[in-house]
């Protein structure tokens, strides 16, 4: 793919929060019809289909579509970022010329889910399940002691993560957590894997969304104003996050984002908007590190200092993220949705001239990383 | 819920040494004859080198603590063991492990990143896990 080569050409979310009416079939079947709707294009006109845990082949039966490419890559929460890239090559490639990269996740009212366990002769069954870890919320925030502790960082800057991005929900309807906290607040509220209140952990939610991919030749008959994709990265650490290369860094985001940077000529100097997989409140402090926003160790800082917080020069989840808008499970998909409202000048909190935004996912727990440069503008 | 409801780990072919040696109270750990470094999760080939068939070896048992969190969130079973520490410990030999710390309290002020710990062995089900506590500090 040459950098500008595929734009977003659709974009739309369901509704969120508690949909116990809806499974996740149907969520995906919504997402799909209102970015279709969005892009003015219908069903008819798509021959490609991708979707996470859910078969590819089930959700574009489910619709009634017979695509001619369909990719079912399923990573996690960073797969939605992994489908826009492999759909990139793959319309590039001549493929298929317009795919929808759908997300449907009942992660609150658990319809129509497909089991996610993991057997106990699997490692994680050995090797970590044995030891109570249940959930990503004692799992995924293992690292984070070691991290503060070697990077000289405080749990109230960890905390404060959780703030700033409630600022950016304030007031938002459809975020789950829509009013600003402070960080006592969030530092007092209930306990759930200690240093990590649950207002340090993202919330959980139903909910589904869709993007629309296509050539940048088609996209300019279209009617929304294209995305076009500049860059992506795949990347990969450890099934299991106690083997992860690094505790206090994400070897993921650091390939990922190398590669999405690389391709499409950009440095962090560049980036007008930021958004980091923010399934508990640490991660932003490892993106903006190992993104290389900040050096090591001043992310905490660089957030306190209000530079990601809304008016600041490097807005980030600026929906509020996982931690406030809202978290199906696999969130990835919902971070996309902000960074295209900001390059088409309509989210709810709309920063004054983004052209380029960064979408920085995350799978698993630090197990699959996922980056792409997104602008409003061609190369 | 019961500590019969606490997940029982299921060996495989490569892991079975692992687990044999749990039973017998040894923390055993692959070591590849071709690069000297000492391997976990136990794996066919040396993950850093490439190398087949990695020996297995016993590992002192000592450790230091590297990470944990202080868990509120039960796992399956362990309803009443909350609040309970799980850590990420660093071996001797080098390589991670997760494990849960027992002998020490759920206590931050307890629990000191790089703190020394040593194995201990809990029976769980037909199979028995490798757990940590901290050394004693001899006066
Ligand atoms: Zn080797």
């Amino acid at each position: 793919m040459k950098p500008g080569e595929i734009a977003i050409v659709g974009a739309a979310e369901t509704e969120l929060g508690a949909l116990p009416e809806m499974t996740e079939l149907d969520l995906h079947a919504d997402a799909a019809r209102r970015a279709l709707a969005d892009a003015g294009l219908t069903l008819a006109d798509v021959d490609g289909l991708t979707s996470a845990v859910h078969s590819p082949i089930d959700v574009a039966h489910y619709l009634g579509i017979t695509p001619s490419w369909y990719d079912g890559t399923s990573v996690g929460g960073c797969s939605f970022l992994v489908h826009v890239r492999h759909a990139a090559a793959a319309i590039a490639a001549g493929l298929c010329s317009t795919v929808v990269v759908i997300h449907g996740e009942s992660g609150r009212s658990q319809k129509g889910r497909i089991p996610r366990q993991r057997g106990a002769d699997s490692m994680a069954g050995q090797f970590e399940l044995p030891y109570g870890v249940v959930a990503p919320p004692n799992t995924f925030t293992l690292p984070a002691m070691r991290y503060l502790h070697d990077t000289g960082q405080t749990i109230e800057q960890l905390a404060n993560v959780a703030a700033v991005q409630s600022q950016w929900a304030d007031g938002n309807p459809r975020a789950s957590r829509g009013t600003a906290k402070t960080v006592d607040e969030i530092l007092s509220a209930k306990m759930i894997a200690w240093p990590f209140t649950k207002s340090m952990c993202c919330v959980v939610t139903d909910g589904g969304g869709a993007l629309v991919l296509t050539s940048r030749e088609r996209a300019s008959d279209l009617k929304r104003p294209p995305v076009y994709v500049l860059g992506t990265g795949e990347a990969c650490d450890s099934p299991i996050v106690s083997q992860m290369e690094d505790l206090t860094r994400s070897k993921g985001f650091r390939r990922a984002s190398a590669a999405a940077f690389a391709e499409a000529g950009i440095t962090v100097g560049d980036v007008d908007h930021l958004m980091v997989y923010d399934a508990f409140a640490h991660l932003p402090m490892y993106g903006l590190e190992d993104l290389g926003f900040v050096g090591r160790g001043e992310a905490g800082a660089f957030i306190e200092e209000g530079n990601t917080a809304p008016g600041g020069k490097l807005p980030m989840n600026t929906s509020g993220g996982g931690l406030c808008y809202t978290h199906t499970g696999m969130y990835g998909m919902f971070a996309m949705q902000e960074s295209v409202r900001q390059l088409r000048r309509e989210a709810f909190k709309q920063v004054e001239n983004v052209h380029t935004s960064v979408v920085q996912g995350v799978g698993g727990m630090f197990t699959a990383a996922a980056t792409l440069v997104l602008s409003d503008r061609l190369p | 819920m019961t500590v019969a409801d606490k997940p029982v780990p299921v060996p495989t072919p490569v892991t079975r040494p692992f687990w044999e040696g749990t039973k017998e109270g040894e923390l055993r750990v692959q070591k590849c004859d071709a690069c000297g470094k000492h391997i976990f999760y136990p794996r066919p080939g040396c993950p850093f080198c490439g190398a087949a068939d990695p020996s297995w070896v016993v590992a002192t048992g000592r450790a230091r603590l590297e990470s944990y969190v202080i868990n509120h969130l039960p796992g399956p079973g362990f309803k009443d063991d909350v609040p309970y520490v799980i850590a990420i410990v660093t071996l001797e030999e080098g390589p991670r492990m997760m494990t849960n710390l027992v002998g020490v309290d759920p206590d931050p002020a307890k629990l000191t990143l790089d703190m020394p710990l040593e194995v201990v062995f809990e029976e769980r089900g037909d199979q028995v896990l490798p757990k940590f506590r901290p050394v004693e500090v001899k006066a």
